[in-house]
């Protein structure tokens, strides 16, 4: 079980990195252009692309997440696995409800 | 000399002494002065006192130290010496620390070495040309002093970490072609505490008083997660 934890939360990471800069490069570039949130949504609803992009990126956040926020409580709160594990569990499916939405609101 | 020195168990206070400086004096060497001539009541362990059996390890100025092979001249700050018991271990008495937890970490880790071979067979013949051999000969050497367990911040935030030394342990056994239980040594050291917890800081590598680096067995660990665990020939 942790081996699998440690293996997803090296993975997501590694996946996320580059999803990362891409995300910050497009806030630079959409902010430098000047481009007003109608125009913005204007060019990312019915895109395809971008919402494979953001899609994944919420999943792999999903995954990586909770994984870290598990190994923080565990090192640094006296509480047990037994409360830690669901409560990341639920920060899990938290912050994939969220980005779902946030994700459908940008590109439906 | 200054020199301060713990009494007492977690609740205590600093006794002050005055020894005179030697040449080629050692922290244990004062240690023993103070208490064969001073503090009789003293208590702290050492046994072969030249930096074999593990067990005069203290904290020293503020770091972990084996006290039979540090000279005084090296640690004193302005005249002082501050000893104390090692960190991230229960204190028994004075400079005694109980080292239950820690050799009862070594065998959650899955430390304990398992043959295959019985009495009747012949030695196992190994290669120490295998690279498997050469990674668990960089780290065989542990003389269990404690001083890395003590060292690294993470024993110290979370109880259930297993810790370097028993880490290091783990990975030695991996990559044992005679240890029958490789995989399960693996699992173990894998297990919660385990080196999945582990921050790669290196702390416990920097004190380590035999040069081993347990950072980079926890590393090597880690890897196996991805990789498999190390290949044998034979095995
Ligand atoms: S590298 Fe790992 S084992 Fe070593 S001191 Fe840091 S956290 Fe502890
Ligand atoms: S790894 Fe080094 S510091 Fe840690 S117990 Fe072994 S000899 Fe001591
Ligand atoms: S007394 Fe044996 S290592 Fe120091």
């Amino acid at each position: 079980m942790e081996r699998t934890l440690f293996k997803a939360q090296r993975i997501s990471a590694i996946l996320l990195a580059p999803w990362v800069l891409i995300h910050l490069g497009l806030i630079l570039y959409a902010v430098r252009g000047g481009l007003t949130a109608a125009e913005i949504l204007d060019r990312t609803q019915g895109s395809l692309f971008w919402g494979l992009f953001y899609g994944s990126f919420v999943l792999l956040v999903t995954v990586h997440a909770p994984i870290g926020l598990r190994n923080i409580l565990r090192e640094w709160t006296p509480l047990k696995s037994d409360n830690i594990n669901p409560m990341c569990f639920m920060f899990g499916l938290f912050i994939l409800v969220m980005g779902i939405r946030a994700v459908a609101a940008v590109v439906g | 000399m200054e020199v301060r020195i713990w009494r007492g168990k977690a609740e205590g206070a600093f006794s002050s002494y005055h020894v005179p400086v030697r040449d080629n004096q050692t922290i244990l060497d004062v240690v023993t002065e103070i208490q064969r001539e001073q503090e009789p009541a003293l208590a702290y362990r050492f046994a072969c006192r030249v930096g074999v059996c593990g067990s005069c390890a203290m904290t020293v100025n503020g770091k972990p130290r084996w006290t039979c092979r540090t000279h005084v001249t090296r640690v004193a700050h302005e005249g002082v010496l501050t000893i104390e018991p090692l960190r991230n271990l229960p204190r028994i008495k004075d400079l005694v620390c109980d080292m239950g937890d820690f050799f009862q970490k070594w065998q959650k880790a899955g430390g304990k070495h398992s043959g295959s071979l019985t009495r009747a067979d012949k030695p196992a013949l190994v290669d120490i040309t295998n690279p498997a051999r050469v990674t668990a000969n960089a780290a065989i050497e542990c003389i269990n002093c404690a001083i890395c367990y003590s060292a690294c911040d993470v024993v110290a935030w979370d109880k259930d970490y297993l810790g370097p030394a028993a880490l290091n342990r783990a990975w030695t056994l991996v990559n044992d072609e005679r240890h029958s239980e490789r995989e399960e040594t693996f699992d173990k050291s894998f297990g919660e505490g385990g080196c999945g917890s582990c921050h790669s800081q290196g702390n416990c590598t920097r004190h380590c008083p035999v040069e081993i680096s347990p950072s980079e067995s926890i590393a090597g660990l880690k890897r196996a997660a991805f990789s498999g665990l190390p290949k044998m020939d034979g095995n």
